[in-house]
């Protein structure tokens, strides 16, 4: 088996995720010096079109793969596509986004190829010529660093905004355009349609800012408050799971242990505690703000600014203070 | 129908995770264990479906672990559950993702299925992989991340929403299936007095690696743990503080502006 990766490029609501340029670097890192070469797969309508987005970025191949049946995704239809793939090219690595899909599919592909797959990186490098991953585990608690063993393709799904994106280096990309090989008997479940989250605002795992609220928050109402703030960076609502549990918020947007864990640049924790099931989902934020009125709170224990004050006031001023830098 | 529920003991989401002293995992005096808390909603999902279906279907639980997770087993059997497989071996001492759903596959094979339910993920390892490898192993489909379920009435197919980013997707799929549950899907009812009282006699059939005809520990080798590592030390809370609250906002945006580059 030699050096080379095959990086999955998810196609959401007909777009690429953003995640993909940060696999290309991460598949990068794991060629550098090998000799290996890196390959895309793009599957799903919009494929062809696509690959231009990320052509000339050191690919060697794009493969794109357009069917009505993997028009909308399928485990197993999805799965079957980059089964054949590996088996034909031998990659060493399959690097996707550790995203809905990417969960979902690539232990399922590992499976099938009897591969390996380490979930929810956020380091990839190369010691020794042998790759190590660093990922989170207990929900962020600790970290752990690992390296695969034997000779098999070794899964790896990256979680979004953890490695700097690849910026477009020239070079010939071949966009090469292949039969999926996919039947509908082998598509047991399938997705029929996706209903978008109610208010249509930012992912919580995709925002660049998140403004988060607690139990503090009094009423689901006052979260109006937090999306102003939010609107200002195009970001996302968040809340605690004591919010939640008390019907102040949807959970959906629920951070922490048993909700989403999160790694924006900015964090706003309003009114929120710090409980550690909490923290476990937000504690790698790059920046972390807490308004609390209570100053033990331990949400000021890994915060890096904070503000002691109730967050009726705060949050409002803080809008308008922000609101106006940005003019 | 046969409804399988699958459980995991795991250390409870407000414990304090600590590195052990040799630095080879972590340290478990003094950390409660529960059941994995999404596996809950898998077991939650098993009950109302058992109910809903009231036909002498039976909701047997599949756990592979240690001893002590007999503690965690007989909670499910109190929350309703009717019987249970404990997979107890000491050769499956921290077993990978690989290891665990070719135990599992063959101990659900020996019982039967219909329906798999699980948690979609562990809050240990965090990794989410057993439930799609025993689904290729099971050679059945597998829909992960559900928050709702509806079972057709001849039982043949089932539709779902799963949680994706930024909404919900709907799935159609054939059964037989496994499905991970999330949040949301229901409300994981309490062990009640009388639950506890019945649970302590149902059954949890033992097996062990041999009993299950499994000779050699399947899918070992795969990767090594080179080191753990606890979370980097955060820095210092700078307390924005002032006379008027409205001169602590200010000098706050400042520094996110100018100190943290992040406005």
């Amino acid at each position: 088996m030699g050096n080379d990766v095959l990086v999955f490029g998810e196609i959401r609501g007909g777009e690429l995720k953003k995640v993909v340029r940060e696999l290309i670097s991460a598949a990068a890192t794991a060629t550098g010096g090998t000799g290996g070469a890196t390959d895309a797969v793009l599957i799903g309508a919009g494929a062809a079109s696509l690959a231009g987005k990320i052509k000339g970025f050191g690919l060697r191949k794009i493969f794109t793969v357009e069917d009505e049946l993997l028009a909308n995704y399928s485990t197993e239809g999805y799965a079957a596509v980059l089964a054949s793939l590996i088996a034909e090219n031998k990659y060493r690595y399959v690097f996707m986004g550790a995203t809905a899909m990417g969960r979902d599919l690539g232990p399922r592909v590992a499976a099938r190829v009897d591969g390996v797959m380490f979930s929810d990186c956020v380091e990839v490098r190369m010691e020794g010529g042998s790759l190590v991953v660093r990922r989170p585990v207990y929900s962020g608690k600790l970290f752990v660093e690992l390296s695969p063993e034997g000779d098999r393709t070794v899964f790896v799904s990256v979680r979004p905004n953890n490695i700097a994106p690849a910026a477009e280096s020239g070079g010939s990309t071949e966009i090469s355009p292949r039969p999926s090989g996919v039947t509908r008997d082998m598509i047991r479940a399938m997705a029929t349609e996706i209903v978008p989250l109610a208010g249509g605002r930012p992912d919580v795992t995709e925002a660049d800012v998140i403004v988060s609220g607690g139990r503090a928050m009094k009423e689901g109402a006052n979260f109006r408050m937090l999306e102003e703030l939010a609107d200002l960076f195009g970001g996302a609502v968040g809340a605690s799971r004591a919010a939640v549990d008390a019907g102040f918020a949807a959970q959906p947007i629920q951070v922490g242990q048993t909700g989403k864990v999160v790694n924006p640049k900015l964090y706003i924790a309003c009114g929120i505690s710090g409980a550690i099931q909490h923290l476990a989902g937000m504690r790698t934020s790059k920046v972390i703000v807490a308004i609390n009125k209570d100053p033990n709170a331990p949400i000021f224990e890994k915060a890096h600014y904070g503000i002691v004050g109730d967050l009726f006031e705060v949050v409002p001023l803080l809008t308008k203070e922000i609101k106006t830098m940005m003019q | 129908m046969k409804i399988i529920v699958l459980l995991k003991r795991v250390p409870d989401t407000e414990a304090k995770i600590l590195i052990n002293q040799e630095g080879t995992g972590i340290r478990e005096d003094g950390v409660k264990f529960v059941i994995n808390p999404h596996d809950e909603y898998g077991i939650e999902e098993g009950l109302k479906l058992r109910e809903k279906l009231a036909d002498g279907s039976k909701v047997t639980v599949v756990c592979a672990g240690p001893e002590e997770a007999t503690e965690a087993i007989r909670t499910a059997l109190a929350m309703g559950a009717d019987d249970a497989v404990h997979v107890c071996d000491p050769k499956l001492a921290d077993p990978n993702p690989f290891t665990v759903s070719e135990v599992l596959a063959k101990a659900i094979q020996a019982e039967g299925f219909d329906v798999i339910f699980c948690g979609k993920q562990a809050i240990d390892d965090d990794l989410a992989q057993v439930q799609s490898i025993l689904a290729e192993k099971l050679d059945i489909p597998q829909v992960n991340n559900a928050t709702a379920f509806e079972m057709a009435a001849d039982c043949r197919s089932a539709k779902l929403s799963r949680r994706i980013e930024g909404g919900d997707e709907k799935i159609e799929t054939s059964m037989p299936a496994i499905i991970s549950c999330d949040k949301g899907l229901n409300e994981p009812r309490y062990a009640s007095l009388p639950g506890i009282m019945k649970a302590k006699k149902k059954e949890i059939r033992k097996k062990s690696l041999a009993d299950l005809g499994i000779a050699e520990v399947p899918g070992t080798g795969r990767s090594r743990v080179l080191k753990w590592l606890p979370l980097p030390k955060g820095g210092e809370c700078r307390i924005v503080a002032a006379e008027e609250t409205v001169d602590a906002v200010r000098e706050l945006a400042r520094l996110l502006r100018e100190e943290a580059k992040v406005i």
